[in-house]
């Protein structure tokens, strides 16, 4: 046993060390190119959005480059992006990091999907002052650490289904009941970004005067929801709110309509990465999902045009339709290539004032730091799906369609 | 303790929860009958289990897509899954067996990373759901409700048991897997191809396997990481149940089924499994004492 243990030891280490000397090492600049690092989930349970962020990064990339790049001071510069697979694990994406920065020489660091992960790599982008940009980690603790180098595109998540619950006690009062009366049932995966979501509703909950009579969290490797469910039948609530990336967003749908429940108002968050309305027929119908933004958002910018022109690039370039982590990665790199301009310079200590500064428009929506980093210009969507397409009913201002409600539960 | 008080207020909920819990159980007893085999005849742990269920999961999906019912998946699955396992033991296993344990654990840990990832990469990540349109059953005024797929879950469960003791007890292929899990060396004197029973056990159990996944893809849903728990169920199944009973093994599974399911109800989802791992502890140290106990008297 021993020895057997011995010679895996062995074997993994030398293969390690293969791994190891196999990169190069360029530095922050390759001749006229600027080179940014980003360690991403290509693998593991976060793989969908991991890809969702690599090709939003490559999109803008591709689309700058073919602009003629960015320009500091006199030069023009092409951009790259330097990746690694994270393995959706914390742990990883940290050493991934410290191996971006150390030995490749990267001096400006993308965003990793999921809020675990950039908590991971903040606090080493911090440690080396490497201006970290990202728009998949929307924990809102990552902004209250007091971290200077990390800035966030997206809204936080704490916002992500605070809106449904606002939704729930506007529609309540046009339909003549006190909000006060309304019922809340939530499930939720065990991790920060769901938790986070979870915060947000309690708070607007509270505010309405709502009650909680169902809250659950969900283990990551969740398979099958139907003891929560069989909760959320017997309770009879009028909202029932879930957060579990796509897995609990397709569970929910399929389950919820299996078990004929009943619910006036269902959302959830990562619908449409999840593809419910394209995948899942009647079954999606009516179901509220959170997104950070939409093609049918009038936002425009120099580099896509609109975001329906964002959309359509995007679609042809990957052959499927953009999902708003998509498009939030592609703003990431809108924000560097927009402060290395405005720096003037490729000194990370100044580009990173220079993000600090940004207060620009593009095709995602408006991009302005608060002091803690996190971009407060731009508010979240709440889609529902109404004939097997996702529309935008809120916020109302912005709204394409109006919310049907209540929601009728689908006859198979 | 909410949540008791609703089973007290609803007591029809009892009804809804074991249900869930029994006929998700006959789905795991498919994973663990296969896990059996190959653990009672190679002595190999196949972590890859769970891979092979996911495998199965596609080839529903992959009919459901071409507009065939998934249905048929089942026994599609079942064939196809049959070579691949085939296949597997040809290129990998046969190297494990006679080896450590610790050397096929790790092997096989390696084959369903391996699996997982060309999965990804053939089928990409998202997350599919073929649906059979089979739609469900409502009971006691709609209070209870069961799906038409995991009722024919349960039957399929049912009923590959009963095959596979028939085809272990009668047939000649069943009857040599049986001798060489008794004695393969013995086996092989009495001029049983071992190599050949070794390779047949481990295509059952893919294709076992196979079934189970296109049932778990229509039940729920199928992506390359749905595996870890049906690996992590099928193994803790076999090591309740012993090897060797496979009624023991349906019973085993339908019991942790219906009791998680009623753990996750009672507490939270949350606990689910930890409550499954806290039974198997539980299990185990009373069966230690238990066979203590008996040694006692013998001495």
């Amino acid at each position: 046993m021993s020895t057997a243990t011995g010679k895996a030891a062995l074997a993994l280490a030398s293969a390690a060390l293969l791994l190891y000397g196999a990169g190069g090492a360029p530095a922050q600049t390759e001749g006229d190119t600027i080179v940014l690092g980003a360690a991403v989930s290509l693998t593991g349970k976060y793989s969908v959005n991991g890809k969702n962020t690599k090709d939003g990064y490559d999109l803008a990339v591709k689309r700058l480059n073919e602009m003629g790049g960015v320009k500091v001071g006199a030069k023009s510069y092409k951009l790259k992006v330097v990746y690694y697979d994270d393995e959706s694990t914390p742990a990883r994406g940290a050493q991934l990091a410290e191996r971006l920065i150390n030995q490749d020489g990267v001096k400006f660091v993308l965003g990793a999907y999921s809020s675990g992960l950039t908590k991971a790599i903040a606090p080493i982008t911090e440690k080396y002052k490497v201006p970290h940009v990202e728009g998949n980690g929307a924990a809102r603790e990552l902004f209250t650490e007091g971290y200077k180098y990390l800035f966030g595109v997206l809204s936080t998540s704490d916002y992500y289904l605070r809106d449904a619950v606002n939704m729930a006690a506007e529609v309540a009062k046009e339909n003549g009941r006190d909000p006060k009366s309304m019922k809340i049932a939530m499930a939720f995966e065990n991790d920060p970004f769901s938790l986070d979501v979870r915060a947000g509703i309690l708070e607007a909950a509270k505010k309405h005067g709502m009650k909680v009579l169902v809250d659950d969290k969900l283990p990551p490797e969740i398979n099958d929801m139907a003891a929560t469910l069989t909760k959320v039948k017997a309770v009879k609530p009028d909202l029932l709110l879930v957060s579990g990336h796509e897995k609990g967003a397709t569970l929910v749908v399929r389950q919820i309509s299996e078990m004929k429940i009943d619910v006036s108002i269902v959302a959830t968050t990562h619908c449409d990465s999840a593809k419910i309305a394209e995948t899942m027929g009647k079954q999606a119908e009516g179901i509220l999902c959170a997104s950070q933004w939409d093609r049918t958002l009038a936002y425009k910018d120099k580099w896509f045009g609109s975001a329906d022109e964002y959309a359509k690039t995007f679609q042809k370039e990957f052959n499927y339709p953009a999902p708003y982590q998509a498009a939030e990665s592609t703003a990431s790199v809108l924000v560097f290539a927009d402060a290395f301009q405005r720096a003037g310079s490729l000194d990370p200590a100044k580009v990173r004032d220079a993000i600090a500064k940004t207060d620009m428009m593009t095709f995602y929506g408006p991009i302005k730091f608060d002091e803690t980093g996190k971009n407060t210009a731009k508010p979240m969507v709440l889609y529902q799906v109404q004939g097997g397409d996702y529309k935008v009913v809120f916020p109302s201002k912005w709204a394409e369609t109006k919310i049907k409600y209540p929601r009728k539960l689908p006859t198979n | 303790m909410e949540n008791l008080r609703l089973l007290f207020d609803a007591p029809i909920l009892t009804v809804q929860i074991l249900l869930d819990g029994i006929l998700i159980g006959a789905i795991f007893a498919l994973a663990a009958y296969g896990m059996m085999l190959v653990w009672g005849v190679l002595n190999i742990i196949n972590v890859a289990q769970g891979e092979l269920v996911m495998l199965g999961g596609y080839v529903a999906f992959f009919l459901y897509k071409a507009g065939i019912n998934p249905l048929f998946g089942v026994p599609l699955a079942a064939v196809l899954l049959f070579v691949v396992g085939w296949l597997l033991y040809r290129i990998v296993i046969f190297r494990i067996v006679d080896k450590d344990l610790f050397i096929s654990i790790l092997a096989t840990f390696g084959l369903s990373i391996l699996i997982q990832q060309l999965a990804k990469v053939a089928f990409s990540p998202d997350v599919r759901t073929p649906q059979t349109g089979f739609g469900s059953i409502s009971m006691f005024s709609g209070a209870v409700t069961v799906t038409w797929i995991k009722i024919i879950s349960f039957a399929a469960a049912l009923v590959t048991g009963g095959v596979l003791v028939w085809f272990l007890r009668t047939t000649r292929m069943g009857q040599a897997i049986r001798a060489t899990s008794q004695n393969a060396r013995a086996a092989r004197v009495m001029g049983i191809d071992t190599d050949r029973v070794y390779a047949w056990t481990f295509g059952v159990n893919a294709a076992i396997c196979g079934a189970s996944g296109a049932l778990v893809a229509m039940t729920y849903l199928v992506d390359p990481y749905i595996g870890l728990p049906y690996t992590i169920r099928s193994f803790m199944i076999v090591i309740v149940a012993g090897l060797g009973n496979i009624s023991a093994v349906l019973a085993t599974a339908i019991g942790l089924g219906a009791s998680e399911n009623v753990a996750a109800f009672l507490f939270g989802a949350e606990y689910q499994i930890a409550f499954v791992y806290g039974l198997l502890v539980v299990i185990l140290i009373s069966r230690r004492i238990l066979l203590a106990r008996q040694r006692r008297y013998l001495a």
